[in-house]
């Protein structure tokens, strides 16, 4: 393999996993919060890309942007009162469940709503600039991705350290009962994570499909469940964890792809879920908690 | 909470007294009910949904059959196969028991392959429209096509790269898709017989969606000609991100490329130069009963937006249309022919009919395959197919 | 044996022979009833998949979402040692069939066996490792076992043993409806004398309180593994079943959403309760058929409504399981058993109830 091909994967890799680490902070967040695998994650992330499409189709992309992150925000939202907030004191095995029937549910109606023939993304224009540096050509989306996703992640730190409802965060993560006696609003701080959540998940989506321009029903649940190995093999709970374990899945699914082996590429990942989970179960970054795993 | 389990228990017993007291469809005196076992939804839903149309469209245009100086009624009974072998067995023995006559379909070799037994064991002949896996047809006695086979398109497609001087090829497949990976396999061969060489052999697994380290190892490998056949889910995207990544070699695929949806949905720059085999081109004036379908066709679409957003929002006419058409008047032909609404009867007459469809002169062999030994080339020109040249091969 | 036990022992062999007398009946007109037919024959086998992973989730607490990947083995075991032998070559038309393989054949009940044990054997080798997550990660992890099995059934290098990705087929099928229903039901009646037996005891003190468990000197790890292996066993040779009574199959029909679709079952049943499994089971199969109607464009006097199209009926199926698990957790049986006790008593009280209304 020559260097140039190498690099070009490398890009690929990269931006591949700048945006599953935008989808695997959502997993972590709520699971740090609520202990909850949220299997609707992937499937909002594949809506996003929907609201995009029909946004588009009457808009200008300065204006679809905003009305898909806020759409997203909405539906995340939405799914969090209707469906896990009823069970909240329900057995753990129940919120799941009720997880997997909201993916259900979101992946039908899909089919439903947008049949299941692929929608082709809306292209923004800058965005979609192709640079040529000799052999290798990337679009401009795929060289921001990254970049974007390490900004949006400083911020996102910067407000789980330093403001009111970052500290809420925690402290609901930390010992649900405890933050409640001290007077946190449980309940919006939960619905904070959500939006938070659900918002990087538009971010993602716009930047994923934009890069990859078909969105059908089905879209959301393969990159989702990779996105949860990503957040498990940072630590779940840990934002740059997942970060990380972002960028390492998306690099070394590339890498597997370009050394031909394709075959394995999604075992690989469920692979390196269980030897994490083995090896070291808080992952790369999280913290030491017994009766965790 | 006893009430809600005394619910629950007569809900259960409702259900299963309606489970098994499935009516069987209306069978009045004067109708003939032809069986729909076509995918809606699923991954081969969109395809489905054609061929659904062309059928709708050909009962509209031909409502009835005469048997013995009686007019029948047919009947359409279509059921949802969902692209999926388990709820094909189900949807499949739906038709059975509705007591049809004859059965149309289906889009997907694989849910084809799983009904093709129940068929034959309950004598009702099938005509598919689009599943080109020999194992469709062979075995079965009671299992024809319309179509052409994919050990004959993947050769097609080899002797056209060939014949345009391609000598390096690289080969995209979906790993646990029969119709993709027979369909490359065939191509290899035949390339390979020729003196071509395959560069590189890549796949790919269902549901994935990024395909730039794939194209990237094809961009290395020095590939002239991409010959990549998959489904129309994932064509747009391995056409958008192989020209992103600035590879310019011609994509070449089997009969599902030959669908419009596609080139909306990767768009008109970016499909420009794609090259499919089809069994049947829209442009093609010689015949007329092509030119006869095809402006009925679209008027009938027009006439209905819900009709056009299925066809995938415009009036282009895809093969599988065609060849849904076509099937459906094969099996009214064998009817008559056969004086009779009995399977075994229809099957015989099928054997030996000879009818002129709208994707040409239809004969079946004696597995029961149409004998069809030319197929369309078309490429993409100006953001639409255009025809490009008729391949043989002997 | 009181008057009671009398009445429950003569009412069980009545509806037995019921049940025996209308499988009878429709084998008898199974041409005109095949449909029928394949819903019970379907409804059988994901009975005895969903009575296995209740085993493991409802009465030993472990979530395990690997049922596809089971399934898988045991129905491509059974598949490639039923297929006739001159029917191979056919078959394999592609890649051709390893010289080893060409001429093993099996009959139908020790294949299924065989892919089983095969299921329990992998099981065995995962359980070591992975039993030892909690919740919702060994639901994870067993969901990507299930799909790395998935992915390696389908490899090229497995081509002349699975026949890669173009599947089996010409599977011979099931001579009569007897033979799915009373294999199940075989199935069903092993593992409930295991729920009942001192193991069975032993996995509800787990589910219960697993520390608590472990004082009490159950062996946690030995008494998981055994659960894991003997449910990923029976789904095995329910996934052997599958096989025959599709008569072709290919990887994708092992995907996740079918665990999804066994999972569903099981807690619209009741997570707990083998009854409520079987029922869910019959409910789930026969409902999906049934609702069938709602995908089929509806004019009520005249005018179009305009939601009944393809894809309805996913939507309210899904909706109907979302109100399930919101707002009536226990599913149908909750964790109790079906009994004919209950059944009376269910009648008495409701004839209470009324009469104390009245008066």
């Amino acid at each position: 393999m020559s260097a140039m091909t190498l690099i070009q994967h490398l890009l690929t890799g990269i931006s591949l996993g700048g945006a599953y680490a935008l989808i695997a902070i959502g997993y972590t967040m709520v699971y740090g919060i609520l202990r909850l695998i949220n299997f609707a994650h992937g499937d909002i992330f594949m809506m996003a890309g929907y609201f995009m499409i029909f946004a588009m189709a009457s808009f200008p992309w300065f204006i679809s942007i905003p009305i898909t992150l806020i759409a997203t925000v909405v539906l995340g939202v939405l799914i969090e009162k209707a469906a896990y907030k009823p069970l909240r004191s329900a057995p753990r095995m129940s919120i799941m469940i009720s997880a997997i029937g909201v993916s259900y549910l979101l992946q039908n109606l899909a089919t439903y709503l947008f049949t299941a023939l692929p929608k082709s993304y809306p292209e923004v224009p800058f965005l979609k600039r192709i640079f040529q540096f000799g052999e290798i050509s990337a679009s401009l989306v795929t060289l921001i991705t990254p970049v974007l996703t390490v900004v949006l992640v400083i911020i996102l730190i910067q407000l789980i350290n330093h403001t009111k409802i970052g500290m809420a965060m925690r402290a609901v993560s930390k010992d649900t009962e405890t933050a409640r006696l001290m007077g946190i609003k449980v309940d919006t701080t939960i619905s904070m994570t959500f939006v938070i959540g659900s918002l990087l998940a538009a971010v993602g989506s716009i930047l994923y499909f934009t890069d990859r321009m078909t969105v059908y029903p089905y879209s959301g649940s393969l990159p989702g469940l990779k996105c949860f190995v990503a957040a498990v093999f940072g630590g779940i709970g840990s934002i740059p964890g997942a970060v990380v374990g972002g960028f390492v899945i998306g690099i070394c699914e590339t890498l597997l792809v370009a050394f031909g082996y394709s075959t394995y590429s999604d075992a690989f990942t469920f692979l390196l879920l269980i030897v994490v989970l083995l090896v070291r179960p808080t992952g790369l970054f999280g913290e030491a908690v017994t009766d965790k795993v | 909470m006893k009430l809600k389990k005394f619910v629950s228990i007569a809900a259960t017993a409702a259900m299963a007294v309606s489970m098994l007291s499935t009516t069987a469809f209306a069978e009045g005196d004067n109708t003939i009910t032809i069986g729909v076992f076509e995918p809606q939804t699923g991954e081969n839903g969109g395809g489905g949904i054609q061929e659904l149309q062309g059928i709708r469209y050909a009962n509209e245009i031909r409502p009835t059959v005469t048997i013995d100086g009686t007019e029948y009624t047919v009947v359409l009974d279509e059921v949802d196969n969902k692209s999926d072998k388990t709820e094909a067995v189900t949807a499949a023995q739906k038709l059975v028991a509705d007591g049809c006559a004859a059965v149309i379909g289906t889009y997907g070799s694989a849910c084809a392959i799983a009904a093709g037994p129940i068929f034959a064991d309950a004598q009702i002949p099938a005509v598919g429209a689009s599943c080109t896996n020999p194992q469709v047809t062979t075995g079965n006695d009671y299992y024809f096509r319309v179509c052409f086979l994919d050990p004959f398109q993947g050769s097609v497609m080899a002797q056209y790269a060939f014949d345009e001087g391609y000598t390096k090829v690289a080969t995209i497949e979906q790993l646990g898709d029969d119709y993709s990976t027979g369909l490359a396999a065939f191509f290899k061969n035949q390339f390979k017989n020729l003196g071509g060489e395959i560069v590189t052999e890549q796949q790919f697994q269902t549901n994935q969606s990024d395909f730039k380290a794939i194209l990237t190892e094809v961009k290395a490998a020095g590939a002239e000609a991409i010959f990549a056949p998959s489904s129309i889910t994932v064509a747009p995207l391995i056409i958008k991100q192989a020209r992103e990544l600035g590879i310019e070699a011609p994509i070449m695929a089997g009969d599902t490329w030959y669908n419009t949806t596609i080139i909306d949905n990767a768009g008109a720059d970016y499909a420009e130069g794609m090259v499919c085999s089809t069994f049947f081109d829209e442009a093609d004036d010689s015949n007329e009963i092509t030119t006869n379908f095809v402006t009925g066709y679209k008027e009938w679409l027009n006439a209905d937006s819900a009709r056009i957003d299925r066809n995938g929002g415009n009036d282009s006419i895809v093969g599988n249309t065609a060849l849904a058409y076509d099937a459906y008047n094969v099996i009214l032909d064998a009817i008559e022919a056969a004086q009779s609404t009995e399977g075994s009867a229809i099957r015989d007459a099928l054997a030996s009919i000879e009818a002129d469809g709208v994707t040409g002169h239809i004969v079946f062999d004696e597995i029961g395959d149409a004998e069809k030994d030319t197929a369309y080339i078309d490429i993409v020109k100006d953001g639409a197919f255009s025809f490009l040249k008729t391949v043989t091969v002997q | 044996m009181t008057k009671k036990n009398v009445r429950n022992l003569v009412l069980s062999i009545l509806l037995l022979a019921a049940a025996g007398g209308a499988l009878g009946w429709l084998q008898a007109n199974s041409s005109a009833h095949s449909y029928a037919i394949s819903i019970i024959e379907r409804s059988a086998i994901y009975a005895v998949v969903a009575v296995a992973m209740n085993m493991l989730t409802g009465f030993t607490g472990l979530f395990s979402l690997g049922q596809a990947g089971f399934m898988a083995l045991g129905a491509y075991v059974t598949g490639i040692l039923t297929i006739p032998v001159e029917m191979r070559a056919n078959v394999y038309y592609l890649n051709g069939i390893a010289p080893w393989l060409e001429n093993v054949h099996l009959p139908m009940l020790p294949a299924l066996i065989l892919g089983g044990l095969v299921a329990a054997v992998f099981a065995a080798l995962i359980g070591i490792p992975i039993l030892r997550l909690k919740s919702d990660y060994l639901a994870i992890a067993t969901l990507g076992f299930a799909e790395i099995i998935r992915a390696f059934l389908a490899s090229p290098a497995m081509n002349t043993i699975t026949n890669g990705s173009f599947g089996l087929n010409n599977i011979p099928a099931f001579s009569n409806i007897f033979v799915p229903c009373i294999v199940s039901a075989v199935c069903i009646f092993l593992m409930v004398l295991l729920i009942n037996s001192s193991y069975g005891r032993a996995f509800k003190a787990i589910r219960e309180d697993d520390v608590a468990a472990e004082s009490m000197g159950i062996n946690l790890f030995r008494h998981k593994e055994l659960a894991f292996v003997i449910s990923s066993f029976f789904t095995g040779i329910a996934g052997g079943l599958l096989a025959v009574y599709m008569r072709s199959i290919d990887t994708k029909t092992f995907q996740v959403t079918l665990t999804y679709n066994i999972l569903l079952i099981v807690v619209l049943g009741g997570i707990g309760s083998v009854t409520g499994s079987i029922i869910g089971s019959f409910l789930i199969n026969g409902g999906q058929e049934w609702l069938r109607f709602f995908d089929e464009p509806l004019s009520i006097g005249g005018v179009q409504i305009p939601l009944f199209r393809t894809g309805f009926r996913m939507v309210i199926y899904s909706v109907l399981l979302m109100i399930v698990v919101l707002f009536w957790r226990r599913g149908i049986m909750g964790t109790s058993e079906f009994t004919w006790d209950n059944l009376f008593g269910l009648f008495k009280r409701k004839k209470k109830k009324n009469a104390g209304g009245e008066a």
